[in-house]
């Protein structure tokens, strides 16, 4: 039951990604905090895990919250779920592609949708900001994580590899938890 | 048959070797199915990008299926696709269950702790980047204002915005307000 729960959950995600990458992060926060799957926390963690991992986010993000929901069967279902709608469409494109680049509607529809994308993504960043920021545990943390995300945006900004920003991060973070025992 | 394990071979390499997924795949894909395979051309990997960009799914799944389909129909697609996945999908896997035997570790704690605050930076240069290619024209910064008061201060479903605002455009096009 809670297979063809996630199945039909990725499959929406799926359906309604448009364009690569953190396109999808709106979608997947949307879904599965509402399913109560994983918290914002987590989601966030896994950006980093599926930065430093080989792959499509869309993969990698299905398989883990699959696999940590539901098993196997579970990340078999999530995974499936977010390819089918993709590989359908596309098998359909594909046969009169020629037509599907200069038809109106589908110009249209990327000139709502491209703004949107932008629009969602920067509400997911203002979320995630709070409560990245959040002074939970006391001013101290929060000024110590405002001081790396400063950092990394600099290093992000100059065209850094994520991976070198997350492992800076890292770095910063294990050694300012141990100085504050946090 | 022969292409049709090609194509799976050749994917699942491209999904090896690419980290971050979608565009990145871009470049990998060029030099593997046009270089190497000459299974594309490379006037064709533009409509590639252009297709996998306008069609609903991750870039690089769009792209791969694509590509499979056209060197080998719908088996192709099906290897090419598959092909893509798999390499994420075992890693990931493996992973999983070594993040659940330490994430509640002191260090991994603290180090996923100052990973979040990167991670958002990274948000925030992917968004600029989106928002640089984007057209500024007024129905444009509309939809990113709407779509974002929706979702950050009504709560609204990104699903629910996603569609409302490509009908939007939809309709507007038909409204011939558009250049095409």
């Amino acid at each position: 039951m809670i297979c063809l729960d996630l199945f039909w959950t990725f499959f929406r995600i799926g359906l309604f990604t448009f364009g690569g990458g953190y396109a999808m992060l709106p979608l997947i926060q949307s879904e599965v905090l509402a399913h109560g799957w994983m918290d914002t926390a987590q989601i966030v963690n896994f950006i980093a895990v599926s930065e430093s991992t080989p792959g499509p986010f869309a993969v990698n993000i299905s398989t883990y919250i699959g696999r940590v929901t539901a098993g196997i069967p579970g990340a078999v279902c999530a995974t499936a779920g977010v390819v089918l709608p993709s590989f359908t469409v596309i098998l359909i494109v594909a046969a009169f592609y020629a037509k599907f680049r200069r038809s109106r509607a589908v110009e249209g529809a990327m000139t709502g949708l491209r703004p949107t994308v932008i629009g969602l993504i920067a509400a997911s960043l203002l979320s995630i900001g709070r409560e990245v920021f959040a002074p939970g545990a006391g001013w101290v943390p929060a000024i110590v994580s405002l001081g790396i995300f400063a950092l990394a945006a600099l290093l992000a900004f100059r065209r850094k590899h994520p991976i070198c920003v997350i492992a800076l991060s890292a770095a910063i973070g294990v050694a300012a938890g141990y100085a504050l025992q946090l | 048959m022969r292409t049709a394990w090609a194509l799976f071979l050749t994917f699942a390499k491209i999904g090896l070797f690419t980290f971050g997924g979608g565009y990145a795949m871009i470049p990998l894909i060029q030099r593997e199915a046009v270089e190497n395979r000459g299974w594309v051309s490379q006037e064709d990997i533009l409509d590639v990008v252009a297709i996998a960009e306008s069609t609903p799914g991750p870039i690089a799944i769009n792209a791969a299926t694509f590509i499979g389909s056209r060197v080998a129909g719908r088996r192709g697609a099906a290897c090419a696709t598959l092909g893509v996945v798999l390499p994420s999908f075992l890693i990931i896997l493996a992973i999983s269950y070594a993040l659940e035997a330490f994430e509640h570790l002191r260090a991994v704690r603290y180090a996923f702790w100052g990973i979040r605050a990167g991670v958002l930076a990274l948000i925030l240069r992917a968004l600029c980047n989106l928002f640089r290619q984007c057209r500024k024209d007024a129905f444009s910064v509309a939809i990113m204002l709407g779509a974002f008061a929706a979702a950050a201060l009504l709560k609204v479903n990104a699903i629910a915005v996603i569609a409302c605002c490509g009908a939007l455009g939809v309709a507007r096009a038909y409204a011939g307000r558009a250049k095409p």
